[in-house]
């Protein structure tokens, strides 16, 4: 394996890694209010954390740069008191990989919120155990493997990343290119077997990410 | 100490208008299915709000819609155990028992779990998850994790309805030495009338979301031989 693809394997896991982190805060924080709160627009909200599932991953760059790019409405402020903008670094594809991979981790999280038994939280209310000792002892536990399913899903898909990825980071080598991108380029100019050393690499570690996925979200509490 | 309520809700098809009042003795919620007594014990542990109404236990107010009060489950001190026991799945015999008393402190938490353990019979139990022991078994750690708290009242919604009948007298002799030990209003919501003349010191007779009647089991049915309240308690007891 050469220096260029062992370079993009390692910023592909990091990237996965560092954005699998924060789906899992945001995207288990996000799925309980979804699953156990009522108030208007909840819907409305699901739908719009849903859409990057949906919407082809450069129309979520786009947004993305609307919102995080130099002159967009955040990455603008952010520019202008520290200098510093998030486009073209591994932050800004570790901020793509979460923002694709987040609609995963809440649907499987809240579906898996939403089946605790109602008696079971009912018996930890009536045992004298508020919201969150009940959220943190009692549904986040029972609703844990789809939890990690979910955060397995989502690093799988953090892997894959590339459309968002392109539009947010670009492509530079030795940088920004994660496996996806360096996938593109090899096979852009021709580089075949570096290609489907890539390709392959690429698929068993999906694979197995998939494989791992599936056995958490089979196994009993 | 006792309980008394005054309730009024009306969910979709069914209005539930009741008023009774208890002491620290053994009642039993008596009706057919869907006469509204299991919404009564969820309303009192605070599950469930009333549209209107009172419950007050031992002289302390939970909830009064005309003052605004409305203490949340948690912070009401009651044992409930309902019909399916509601065991933690991912906890063992001791946590599930320990679980019931947060607000305990950990050394006195460990002592009551203990002394729970020896007077439920589980010793040997402790760390096995619910999965593992036995229909009875799990009934005796529902009742240990409720009485934890030293609960003001102990509110059981038909816990005994999954189990054979030689299994239930037995449930129901230790449900009656419960009573004598920590002597509280102990409510159970029944449809069986053996298990309601067995262990009822006062019986309330619901119906349609009323009360159709309430006080002592044997006073209710002998002194009113044709008493309308026991062509109520024979249907329900049919169900």
């Amino acid at each position: 394996m050469d220096k260029s693809t062992l370079f993009s394997m390692r910023l592909s896991l990091q990237v996965a890694s560092v954005a699998t982190v924060f789906v899992i805060l945001a995207g288990t924080a996000i799925a309980y209010v979804l699953a156990r709160k009522e108030f208007r627009g909840r819907e409305l909200l699901d739908v719009l954390f849903t859409l990057p599932l949906v919407l082809p991953p450069t129309v979520t760059g786009y947004y993305l740069i609307m919102v995080f790019g130099r002159n967009g409405l955040i990455g603008k402020m952010m520019y202008e008191w520290t200098g510093f903008t998030i486009m073209f670094t591994w932050y800004a594809a570790a901020l793509a990989s979460f923002v694709v991979s987040l609609p995963l981790m809440i649907k499987t999280t809240r579906a898996s919120i939403e089946s605790v038994d109602r008696n079971l939280i009912n018996a930890a209310y009536t045992s004298g155990h508020g919201e969150v000792e009940t959220a943190l002892r009692v549904i986040l536990p029972l609703a844990s493997k789809g939890i990690i399913a979910g955060a397995v899903l989502s690093f799988a898909r953090a892997m894959g990343e590339f459309g968002a990825t392109l539009m947010l980071a670009g492509d530079i080598p030795g940088r920004t290119d994660t496996m996806p991108l360096a996938i593109y380029s090899v096979a852009s100019s021709g580089e075949w077997t570096q290609a489907h050393a890539m390709v392959i690499l690429l698929t068993v570690m999906s694979g197995g990410f998939l494989y791992m996925a599936g056995t958490y979200s089979k196994r009993g509490v | 100490m006792g309980l008394s309520v005054r309730l009024k809700k009306k969910v979709k098809g069914f209005s539930l208008d009741v008023k009774w009042e208890i002491g620290d003795e053994l009642a039993v919620l008596f009706g057919y299915s869907g006469s509204g007594k299991s919404m009564t014990l969820q309303m009192i542990t605070g599950l469930l709000r009333p549209d209107e109404g009172f419950i007050r236990s031992g002289g302390k107010t939970c909830f009064d819609s005309s003052a605004g009060i409305d203490i949340p489950p948690q912070a009401r001190t009651f044992g409930y155990v309902c019909q399916d026991l509601a065991l933690f799945p991912h906890m063992t015999v001791i946590k599930n028992i320990l679980f019931g008393a947060p607000d305990v402190p950990k050394t006195e938490r460990l002592t009551r779990a203990r002394e729970m353990i020896n007077a439920f019979k589980l010793t040997g139990l402790e760390d096995r998850r619910p999965s593992e022991i036995s229909g009875g078994q799990k009934q005796r750690v529902a009742f240990a994790r409720a009485l934890m708290r030293h609960p003001e009242a102990l509110l059981l919604d038909e816990p005994f309805s999954a189990l054979d009948s030689p299994l239930r007298s037995e449930m129901g002799r230790i449900l009656r030495e419960i009573h004598e030990e920590f002597e509280i209003p102990v409510i159970l919501v029944t449809h069986d009338i053996s298990e309601a003349y067995a262990l009822a010191d006062r019986i309330i007779v619901y119906a349609d979301g009323r009360v159709a009647r309430t006080g002592p089991f044997h006073e209710l049915f002998r002194s009113n031989p044709g008493y309308e309240g026991e062509s109520l308690v024979r249907r329900a007891a049919y169900v």
